[in-house]
């Protein structure tokens, strides 16, 4: 099953709908066929339970990748190593090939704090600090760079805007971040995750605590963000699946069963597990 | 999709070279993670390190002159004949009295806070009040709690003159105890500690020292003494001064409380009382309320429904709780101090209004003392107490582990 | 009190009907149980409600007691208010000219709370951190005991740990402590108190919810970033409360300082020094046999009141700052 998982990849279609002569992007985010992130023979527990069974995957680079699947099929789990979140979790142990651009996420060379940097996350629900709203996204900047007033203020101001917040919020960056509405919130904490400048965002279910206005939001955001950085999003909105990924990702039960283009997996699956997971029949 | 400002890169984060020379070495933050970390783990092994410092000082003072007799001996003015077996007592007496009384109206306030839960905002507003008054009550000193326990338990202030002394008396009797020229003790009922003294008088009732009634036979100051024992044994002169001793049951009782056990175990109720509300009450909020609605549902009214299921469900935290209160009280010194003052005692408490005095004011009074003697037996003191506390948490540890599984 | 849950009685009131017909006499009988019942309802409010009237009646008597008693003090020939609040010498017993300005005492206090609270408060928030975000369980198996263990022992043992232990180690250091002195004291209350910050600091920090941890981690923060730039701000109202509550412990706290600090009331700064709180003076009161109604007496309610109000605003204020951070994250 993993070969139907490769082979998809490998043809590396090029995405409907948007430019990719994207000219000014930078070497940190090349907009090409690269390979963001590796899986490789990948298996991991939670204490005696094994909860991913040999996965093997390759992300491509400013892409949107989604998992989906039904509940406990392990995708936010995987997800979650690859910035190694899961390290927090006692029991919680993987074994395999995972790697970030080329870096061995598992190397004992690598530190977390700088993986995490470099690939950055959103969760469930939107977990602002209890801080005002320039706090909020100068957090993680100030964690990681040295900045004058001016820089960070500068770069406050951009991942507000990337976060297409700003007009929301400019009047009033000292209050509160807990007054935002959720979709507010859910956006703030996007803007935190890349004024640190990652290269990729995992994204663990980000609209599954918010109304559909605020989810149509986030889902453009997520389309435009895509332009400079990797995005792997979990899921469990079949229509949000297919209208912000380019490529899809079935697991089921700790393995994955099929990954392709979105359009391909959607319209023509080929594992009819997936078949019958897409059209409703259990999930 | 706004434009190409929206879609580019911050230009400090485009550049990878730049932002490499902007980042924080990752090592000063790891060795700042360190550094906090140690310092946290020290610190909190400080309070280990102060325990264990505590009981090695005490310990080793302590156990020289710690011995059977410590425990059973009255004390003593000489250190090595010392004992704190009155304070043992005391201790039992306030603690027990404390708790009878804290115990039924704590539990009784907690089940109507946490399941008689008002709905008119009006009734809400003074349940919100009693509540902060609770926690009020549960910061106030315990000293104040003794201000409180001399002016009201002691002296009755309003009520009565303001001296402590008993001024209504209930099961004591007054005599006035004659010695005899056969060396005999007499004793002549009397009404109250402030009569006048006994005039003897033939005819008049007398006991003698068992307390059986005898024929008092008065004679002149320079008559004669009768020859035969029997008669001699029941005779006084008529100048003979008597001494006044008083004979108290074991139920004696007097108004105001004076300096005794009951003022000082109703002190201590008091200081306990926020403890035990609190504790019941988190043990009432514990039993689910699916219990609850399942008697509702089979149609038991309220009280019902509290005495035959909420009640025994939060009875092992109740019982926790009021084991943990019981140990505060038998720790507690200063509202105690403010009652019985520092007394020398050699008996224990013989009924509720007699003088006491309990383990931890015992403890205080030798440490207090210059000689380091004394030192030496308030810590063999402090070992019987904290073996004490030691059992008492024990069982509430144990009760607590065993009763709290099912529950939750 | 009684009345308390008046709306709740309509409860007990039927309010089924019943479909089968009953006879009269039944309907009389069912009708005089219910009653019946519901007067044992009623009889058990009023019961509990009593009970619970008493904590009331307690906090009533308190404020009374202390209240009339005080106003007596200032009615004395001897003392006025003014010479309570502005004179600066206390020395109610000793013969000679007697003064009532509580100013020596009320320095003392602080001085020691002072003290206490730091060390308590250092070495509680560290203790709170270190067990709400580091500890591993088998670390916080011994540690959260050893607390309680802390915190259950007698304040007189304290004392009696200050007197023959703290203050020969003082003095071994520097030779200028006193055989009763401010810091053995104050030390000895700040371990005593430890426990109270070290505990509702720890809930607080606790309360606050995992999602902000993971925020940070997620944003590639250590554990260090989480516990000091997030976790303890977010709690900081709770932690406020830790040392308001903890305050108030220490001004109350009576065994340690009457046995460990001395009895000479003194406005001085030095923690060397013998030096009497409001507490001490009101236990040395209670060992001395004063007489019931001399100015000496009356002091002693004086002093109780101003002790009274000092703790009861502290927890008042603590109790408020708590209120208030819980309604955040629930």
């Amino acid at each position: 099953m993993n070969n139907t998982a490769e082979n998809a990849i490998q043809q590396n279609m090029p995405r409907p709908g948007t430019a990719a002569a994207d000219s000014g992007a930078p070497a940190s985010s090349p907009k090409t066929a690269d390979i963001a992130v590796r899986v490789d023979n990948f298996n991991a527990w939670y204490g005696e339970k094994h909860a991913l069974k040999n996965i093997s995957l390759n992300v491509p680079a400013c892409r949107v990748t989604a998992l989906i699947g039904p509940s406990g099929c392990g995708k936010s789990t995987l997800l979650r190593w690859i910035n190694r979140m899961n390290d927090t979790i006692p029991g919680a142990r993987a074994e395999g090939t995972l790697s970030v651009h080329g870096i061995d996420v598992f190397s004992p060379d690598t530190d977390v704090v700088e993986l995490r940097r470099r690939v950055g996350i959103v969760f469930q629900k939107p977990n602002p600090f209890p801080k005002s709203i320039f706090e909020n996204v100068a957090f993680g900047a100030r964690l990681h760079l040295k900045l004058s007033r001016s820089e960070l203020h500068g770069l406050v101001e951009w991942a507000l805007k990337r976060a297409a917040l700003w007009e929301e919020v400019r009047d009033r960056l000292h209050h509160s971040a807990l007054s935002l509405s959720g979709g507010q919130q859910q956006r703030l904490c996007i803007a935190r995750a890349i004024a640190v400048g990652p290269e990729v965002l995992l994204m663990d279910e980000p609209c599954s605590a918010l109304d559909p206005k605020s989810t149509a939001a986030i889902e453009d955001l997520i389309w435009d963000l895509s332009e400079q950085y990797t995005i792997v999003i979990v899921t469990h909105n079949m229509q949000q699946a297919s209208r912000v990924s380019d490529i899809t990702a079935f697991m089921y039960l700790g393995e994955l069963l099929e990954v392709g283009e979105t359009d391909q997996v959607f319209q023509n699956p080929a594992h009819p597990q997936t078949r019958d997971y897409i059209t409703g029949r259990f999930g | 999709m706004n434009g190409e400002s929206r879609l580019s890169l911050h230009p400090l984060l485009a550049d990878p070279e730049g932002l490499r020379a902007r980042l924080r070495p990752v090592a000063g933050r790891h060795r700042k993670e360190r550094i906090f970390y140690f310092l946290c783990l020290a610190v909190s092994g400080m309070a280990v390190l102060i325990l264990a410092a505590l009981f090695g000082a005490i310990t080793l003072m302590g156990i020289a002159t710690f011995s059977w007799k410590f425990l059973t001996a009255p004390p003593s003015p000489a250190a090595e004949e010392s004992g704190m077996y009155p304070a043992i007592m005391g201790s039992v007496w306030v603690v027990l009295l404390a708790m009878l009384t804290a115990l039924p109206l704590g539990t009784a306030s907690a089940i109507l806070l946490e399941e008689y839960r008002p709905r008119s905002p009006l009734m809400r507003r003074i349940q919100h009040i009693i509540e902060l008054n609770i926690t009020n009550l549960a910061g106030v000193p315990s000293v104040v709690y003794g201000i409180l326990g001399l002016t009201v338990f002691v002296y009755m202030f309003p009520l009565f003159d303001g001296t402590g002394k008993p001024v209504r008396e209930w099961g004591v009797v007054y005599y006035d105890q004659f010695y005899n020229e056969a060396d005999t003790v007499l004793l002549v009922p009397v009404n109250t500690l402030d009569a006048p003294p006994v005039q003897p008088k033939t005819g008049m009732l007398a006991f003698d020292a068992d307390f059986h009634p005898v024929n008092l036979q008065v004679i002149g100051e320079d008559d004669p003494w009768p020859e035969d024992p029997e008669r001699a044994r029941v005779t006084l002169r008529e100048t003979d001064m008597g001494g006044r001793i008083s004979e108290k049951t074991w139920y004696y009782f007097c108004l105001p409380f004076g300096r005794g056990v009951l003022a000082g175990a109703l002190t201590l109720g008091l200081v306990i009382l926020p403890t035990i509300i609190i504790a019941a009450r988190e043990a009432l909020r514990a039993v689910p309320d699916s219990l609850r609605e399942g008697a509702f549902a089979l149609g038991a009214s309220r009280w019902q429904t509290i005495y035959r299921v909420t009640l025994p469900a939060a009875l092992p935290g109740i019982m926790t709780g009021s084991i943990l209160a019981m140990s505060r009280a038998i720790g507690e010194a200063a509202p105690l101090i403010m009652i019985s003052g520092i007394v020398f005692l050699t008996n224990p408490p013989r009924h509720l209004m007699d003088d006491f005095t309990v383990m931890p004011l015992q403890i205080f009074n030798w440490a207090q003392r210059p000689q380091t003697d004394f030192h030496a037996l308030a810590a063999s003191g402090i070992i019987v107490l904290l073996a004490i506390l030691l059992v008492f948490n024990s069982i509430a540890l144990l009760i607590r582990q065993r009763y709290q599984k099912p529950l939750s | 009190m009684i009345a308390l849950c008046v709306t709740d009685m309509n409860e007990l009131k039927p309010k089924t009907t019943l479909d089968m017909p009953l006879s009269p006499e039944s309907r009389v009988r069912g009708r005089a149980v219910r009653r019946f019942r519901r007067g044992i309802e009623w009889l058990i409010l009023a019961l509990l409600g009593s009970s619970t009237g008493i904590t009331l009646l307690v906090t009533a008597a308190i404020i009374m007691v202390l209240g009339v008693e005080t106003v007596l003090f200032f009615r004395q020939e001897e003392v006025s208010v003014g010479e309570f609040f502005f004179s600066l010498q206390w020395n109610p017993l000793l013969g000679g000219e007697k003064h009532f300005g509580i100013w020596p005492l009320l320095t003392g206090t602080l001085m020691i709370s002072v003290i206490g609270l730091a060390v308590a408060v250092p070495m509680g928030l560290i203790t709170a951190i270190y067990l709400s975000e580091y500890a591993h369980p088998k670390i916080r198996a011994v540690l959260k005991p050893a607390l309680e263990l802390l915190a259950g022992i007698p304040t007189v043992v304290y004392g009696f740990f200050a007197l023959a232990f703290i203050t020969p180690l003082l003095k071994w250091f520097h030779e200028g402590f006193n055989s009763y002195n401010a810091l053995s004291a104050g030390i000895a209350v700040g371990i005593l108190i430890i426990p109270i910050v070290s505990s509702i600091a720890e809930d607080a920090m606790r309360a606050v919810p995992n999602a902000l941890r993971e925020g940070v981690y997620g944003l590639g923060g250590t554990r260090f970033d989480a516990a000091v730039k997030v976790v303890f701000p977010a709690a900081l109202s709770g932690i406020v409360a830790a040392v308001l509550l903890a305050m108030a412990r220490a001004v109350g706290e009576t065994m340690v300082v009457a046995l460990a600090s001395g009895s000479t009331p003194r406005l001085a700064y030095d923690p060397r020094l013998e030096t009497q709180t409001m507490t001490g003076f009101m236990v040395q009161m209670a060992m001395g046999d004063v007489s019931n109604f001399g100015v000496e007496y009356y002091s002693l309610y004086a002093v109780a009141a101003t002790l009274f109000v000092m703790t009861f605003s502290l927890t008042l204020l603590g109790a408020w700052v708590r209120r208030r951070y819980q309604e955040k994250y629930e």
